[in-house]
């Protein structure tokens, strides 16, 4: 038996890897290839694709754009998750459970819920179509979730350390800064990398909130079509490069990731 | 605006005070008047007055709840009062913020700070304070000696046992010269042999300080061990302090001596008539001079009895065994002594069967006698004025 318990991994690995081999196969095969043939591997191997992502400023920037707000996001939402988490963790106040409850429910409404609304609101103050637009819609979902992970790696320090911290003679910014934020990284790398992957695959709220500046490059990607049709290559080297920048911020946080899950939370 | 007069006084004393940090020699005390905490309509700790002076090592004794670690965050200004002052070295400190008081305190939780090394967590409180980088090598290095981890100060607290992480937090406690240290169980999550090797260390690292040290323990024989002054505590009242011998010998009431005894003090009533103390009909003893009639419960410690005896004057107590704990050279017997439930703690193995009758001897010339109150009204065998 356990000479074939390597069998029902390799499938499982097999069977989730497939999607991802398509789509990087595709990325290198000319549209003629892909939609000529079945061919389980390029047969002739084309950088066309990725060629014109890195010149055209039309896709590159898209990546830029994304890059742009999703940074703003996820620091936005751990700034300000931060204190927040720190309050319910420590404080009992009226009604805080409740709060906490529902800070969470606005996860529960699906984003399109929210499209029109913020669509409306930024065009008349004047945001419309800039980073700042979509990273703001974005915090909505991202900060009671950043909030909800923090809490819980906060309350995994016991309280006798900030006491002995003002013992000790720090101030509470001081104390804060200084000792418990480094005691909790691990929390906040957890909630960064949620509200990245977060705010990185969000399409729709992303896509309404921008026309062409801000524009991100899940909205560049829907806008393929051309007169000899669909670039599929193209498409598929785009889908490619849109998974880079996921798989770089988890290789970083995987081991804090674990440690999310032990203490119950993510 | 008397309000405003008076807060200006109290802000020029504190000036003062910070002058005179640590020289002021004579006065030296922390001073608790009708200090008292309610959270949420319930009370931790009814209203208390202590003192207690530098130089000195004050235990409080309690069961878990007690109330001891809150007495300890009032002394520290970790909390606010809801009644009453605390006052220290005859200046009122009572809302001035735990960073200006100048104590430490250590925990029962190993509390370090894990981002940062053993030096550093030393270091810390001198850092915060501004003092200079060969200043807090050299008292960082003559602390970590004193407490025997000089050879972990690059590691992270993480990285060293138990016993050397809550060395640390002492370390760290003590480096900074406070007027108050504060000590809240600090061995309890220790195992057995780091424990007494610690507590060995104690009186000799706090000793020569001129601060107050305050050490919370659920344990008697800690705080007879380190001597100084007992505070029992019993659901958030302190109900004796004094010198500990003294409130072991002569427990104000009741509750102090069933709080200052581990195993649990034997309690039972009796009746004194015509000079003898009378349990029932069969176990009588002549009762200590100058007791008055009346009704009295007896308090006596589980090792003033045994199971053998030399001494002719102790009274045969028969009883109905229920566990006989054998521990090396000591045996623990629970034993039923007439309806109380009641302790044997005697040298020598002495195995008895549960079930099995026995007779016990009480050398009842140890005997604590309370009235109704539970006052005490004598102890071992002589009148008590307390």
């Amino acid at each position: 038996m356990k000479r074939f318990s390597w069998v029902i991994p390799t499938i499982y690995i097999i069977f989730l890897m497939l999607p991802i081999y398509w789509l990087v196969s595709m990325s290198f095969k000319t549209t003629n290839e892909i939609l000529g043939s079945f061919t389980l591997w390029p047969q002739s191997v084309t950088l066309d694709n990725y060629r014109t992502i890195f010149t055209d400023p039309t896709w590159y920037m898209g990546y830029v754009n994304s890059i742009i707000y999703v940074t703003i996001n996820t620091v936005l939402s751990v700034a300000v998750a931060l204190p927040a988490a720190y309050a319910f963790s420590r404080y009992r106040f009226l009604g805080d459970k409740h709060l906490f409850f529902w800070l969470l429910t606005n996860r529960m409404a699906p984003a399109a819920v929210f499209a029109l609304p913020f669509f409306q609101l930024y065009s008349a103050i004047g945001i419309f179509d800039t980073h700042l637009a979509v990273a703001l819609a974005h915090t909505l979902f991202n900060i009671p979730l950043a909030v909800w992970i923090l809490e819980g790696f906060m309350s995994g320090v016991p309280k006798q350390l900030d006491e002995t911290a003002y013992v000790d003679g720090y101030s509470f910014p001081a104390f804060f800064v200084k000792i418990f934020i480094p005691t909790i990284a691990a929390g906040i790398g957890v909630a960064a990398f949620f509200c990245f992957m977060f705010s990185w695959v969000e399409l729709l709220l992303a896509k309404t909130l921008t026309a062409v500046a801000a524009k991100p490059i899940a909205a560049t990607m829907t806008k393929t079509a051309s007169s000899s049709g669909y670039e599929l290559g193209l498409l598929a080297a785009a889908g490619t490069l849109t998974i880079i920048p996921g798989a770089i911020v988890i290789y970083f946080v995987r081991n804090y990731i674990a440690k999310g899950f032990a203490l119950g939370r993510v | 605006m008397p309000g405003a007069a008076l807060r200006r006084a109290n802000a020029i004393q504190n000036i003062c005070y910070s002058w005179t940090t640590g020289r002021l020699g004579a006065l030296m005390a922390l001073e608790l008047k009708q200090v008292g905490k309610r959270v949420a309509g319930e009370t931790h700790v009814y209203p208390t007055d202590l003192v207690l002076e530098r130089g000195s090592f004050n235990t409080l004794l309690g069961t878990t709840l007690a109330g001891k670690t809150t007495l300890m965050q009032l002394m520290a200004g970790l909390e606010k009062p809801t009644t009453g002052e605390i006052w220290f070295d005859d200046v009122n400190v009572t809302g001035r913020p735990v960073q200006k008081r100048n104590v430490s305190m250590v925990y029962q939780q190993f509390i370090n700070y894990p981002n940062m090394t053993v030096f550093d967590n030393i270091a810390s409180p001198l850092r915060v304070a501004r003092h200079s980088e060969d200043e807090i090598k050299k008292r960082v290095g003559a602390m970590a000696e004193l407490m025997k981890i000089s050879a972990m100060l690059d590691r992270r607290p993480s990285e060293l046992s138990g016993g050397q992480q809550q060395r640390t937090a002492m370390a760290r406690a003590m480096v900074k010269d406070s007027d108050l240290i504060l000590l809240d169980e600090p061995l309890a999550n220790l195992d057995f042999k780091l424990r007494e090797e610690l507590r060995d260390e104690l009186p000799r690292i706090f000793g020569q300080r001129n601060c107050v040290v305050v050490y919370a323990t659920t344990e008697p024989s800690e705080a007879l061990l380190f001597g100084g002054k007992t505070a029992a505590l019993y659901e958030g009242r302190v109900t004796d302090f004094g010198a500990t011998g003294k409130i072991y010998r002569h427990p104000r009431d009741l509750t102090s001596a069933m709080v200052f005894s581990e195993p649990p003090i034997n309690t039972a009533n009796v009746r004194k008539t015509e000079g003898r103390i009378l349990m029932n009909e069969n176990v009588t003893w002549t009762a200590p001079a100058g007791l008055p009639d009346g009704a009295y419960t007896i308090g006596i410690r589980p090792h003033h009895i045994s199971p053998i005896t030399r001494d002719p004057e102790a009274v045969a107590i028969e009883g109905t065994v229920k566990v006989a704990e054998l521990s090396g050279s000591e045996s623990m017997i629970h034993f039923d002594a007439y309806g109380d439930s009641w302790v044997s703690l005697s040298h020598g193995v002495h195995p008895f069967d549960a079930g099995e009758r026995a007779v016990l001897y009480a050398d009842v010339s140890r005997c604590f006698y309370f009235d109704t109150n539970g006052k005490l009204v004598a102890a071992g065998g002589g009148h008590t004025e307390h």
